[in-house]
């Protein structure tokens, strides 16, 4: 129905003299999805910066600014912790921490998957207007989480001074017939936990990213869910409390906390920091989901990365 | 050696609307069986077998009507939309600025702005310090700097983002149409802003509807029409062609003066 267009091409400067033969369409391959995440790694002071930028906007004309994160955080553990310790009649100076803990790995956790599930769709205007890598717009947001975290480690800090006497000896903790050696240079492993975390972010991000913006029904799913997941994952129990309740091994109640998989990623970070041991299991767990995770997260990547723009 | 090729490239839009865009659609569609193309998405095909090769030097203008596909042409020049079909290949650094209001926060001060804008488009944030006094010479907007940017008319905010447009050192510098909204006489001093840009930028595409911007600033030009490049040569057979009549012909002795052609008989160059 179109008039066919008539097409006069005069030579200009420099037209029609095409250096070489096309090559074939390569947007998917695995080559241009490694390209693109490198690419954004090389950009770290693009995200880096918007990161910071991401909080301080946050707290912008607030005279005490980012540390209302450390506040709110520091009041939703002390309550949390105080109530729950009675609830499971435990020693508030050894769950208080527990809680404490649990609650900012959650905090960065959440972060990464519900805001992962928007990264695109709240970057749309970038994404259309700036030719950049899509894994910026996930490193940005892990960044970010990652700042939050910093921020609430403060009160992770203040925690511990306070307990310190408790925490720094042997405790029992829980229905938990293991003792807990006590805070010591152990607290260090946190850091490759945390980092193991934070690669995990990345790929959940770019994953969940991915197939929310093309599905707009993801997101509230995932809002919805994780919500239940907070309620299945001993953050505010302990793992413990599970052999309680038959009298003995546990039975097969301890599978609630060992098949949720953000029970492992709790524990590689929030037992060191309590002095707890990591069960090697717990490493071993979360390696290969880091593995899974980051294989479907390139395959995502590299079927759909070139799709994004069209579909956000 | 700063380059774009594309062979053969389309662009195709998915239009999502709200149902089709949810999971619920995709497994019940398959249940229900063979409802015809109501259950496909709907396509809409911005650009169609695009083959271009824009090398070092050329300073393309780019004309057509609304809807054309000019905005989705500069995007898949930008490397922004790879294309559905075909492929291409972009080399060099790219310089888009295709809405000045992108990358800007109205909470933020002038200058915070000026350092995000800048890494947006590539550089780093030394590279960006060097050139803050100069932004804010050129820009004058003083201490406004300091301010939020939501404190900024229209204007200035069209000056703050020129100020760091033209700031940079782009190999390939794609525009949009849009640079307006400020005075006549920033304007003039943008506009000589911009021409050294060009000047030092490897690869110039501009999207414009104004013969006298485009005879300032290209040479060659492609006419762009449902999506199809129909034509693609010196700016001043495209122009004539386009427009149905020599684009010289119906300027003043003065613009011409100032674009440089002492007679309306000389032209640009390419031609037959």
């Amino acid at each position: 129905m179109n008039s066919p267009v008539r097409s006069v091409l005069v030579q200009a400067t420099s037209t029609l003299d095409h250096p070489e033969a096309p090559p074939a369409a390569n947007s998917r391959t695995f080559a241009r999805a490694f390209e693109d995440i490198k690419t954004a790694w090389q950009h770290r002071e693009l995200w880096g910066h918007l990161g910071w930028q991401d909080i301080k906007q946050r707290y912008r004309r607030s005279v005490i600014g980012p540390l209302w994160i450390t506040i709110s955080m520091g009041t939703t553990a002390l309550a949390l912790g105080l109530l729950y310790s009675q609830l499971f009649g435990e020693s508030i100076s050894t769950f208080l921490p527990y809680v404490t803990v649990g609650f900012v790995i959650w905090g960065f956790i959440l972060g990464c998957v519900n805001e992962g599930t928007e990264v695109f769709i709240a970057n749309e205007g970038l994404i259309k207007h700036l030719p950049a890598p899509i894994t910026v717009h996930v490193l940005r947001l892990v960044w970010r989480q990652t700042l939050f975290f910093l921020h609430n480690l403060v009160v992770y800090f203040a925690v511990l001074a306070i307990f310190f006497t408790t925490l720094s000896q042997q405790y029992m903790m829980g229905n938990d017939p293991e003792p807990k050696p006590g805070v010591g240079w152990e607290i260090l492993l946190a850091v490759p936990g945390f980092a193991l975390l934070a690669i995990n972010g990345v790929w959940i991000a770019l994953l969940f990213g991915i197939i929310s913006t093309r599905f707009r029904d993801i997101p509230p799913v995932v809002h919805s869910f994780i919500n239940l997941v907070f309620f299945m994952t001993p953050i505010v129990w302990h793992a413990g409390v599970l052999n309680k309740v038959s009298g003995g091994d546990g039975g097969w109640r301890v599978l609630i906390a060992e098949l949720n998989p953000v029970y492992h990623y709790l524990e590689v970070v929030r037992a060191p920091l309590l002095g707890h041991v990591v069960d090697w299991h717990h490493w071993a767990i979360v390696g290969g989901l880091t593995v899974v995770g980051w294989t479907l997260a390139l395959i995502a990547l590299r079927n759909w990365r070139a799709r994004v723009s069209y579909w956000v | 050696m700063v380059s774009i090729n594309v062979w053969n490239a389309s662009v195709d839009f998915p239009i999502f609307d709200a149902k089709s865009r949810s999971l619920k659609k995709l497994a019940l569609g398959k249940v229900g069986g063979k409802i015809g193309s109501e259950g496909r998405v709907p396509i809409i095909e911005a650009l169609h077998d695009i083959t271009l090769s824009l090398k070092h030097g050329d300073r393309v203008g780019l004309i057509g009507h609304n809807g054309a596909g000019k905005s989705t042409l500069l995007r898949l020049l930008a490397g922004i939309y790879e294309p559905t079909r075909g492929s291409q290949r972009i080399v060099g650094k790219v310089a888009p600025v295709f809405d000045l209001g992108v990358g800007m926060d109205p909470e933020i001060s002038g200058y915070e702005n000026i350092m995000i804008r800048g890494l947006f488009l590539g550089m780093t944030r030394k590279e960006m310090e060097k050139r803050v006094d100069d932004i804010a010479e050129f820009t004058e907007l003083g201490d406004y700097l300091q301010m939020p940017l939501r404190t900024y008319s229209t204007g200035m905010r069209v000056r703050l983002a020129l100020g760091v447009v033209t700031s940079i050192d782009p190999e390939i510098l794609l525009l949009d149409e849009g640079i307006g909204a400020v005075d006549a006489a920033f304007m003039a001093k943008a506009r000589d802003r911009l021409k050294d840009l060009v000047k030092r930028s490897g690869l110039l595409v501009f999207a414009n509807h104004s013969d006298e911007t485009l005879l300032d600033f290209c040479d060659s030009a492609i006419w762009m029409d449902e999506g199809r490049v129909k034509m693609h040569g010196g700016l001043r057979e495209v122009l004539t062609e386009y427009k149905g009549h020599d684009p010289f012909e119906r300027m003043s002795a003065e613009q011409l003066a100032r674009l440089g052609y002492s007679s309306p008989v000389l032209s640009g160059n390419g031609g037959e």
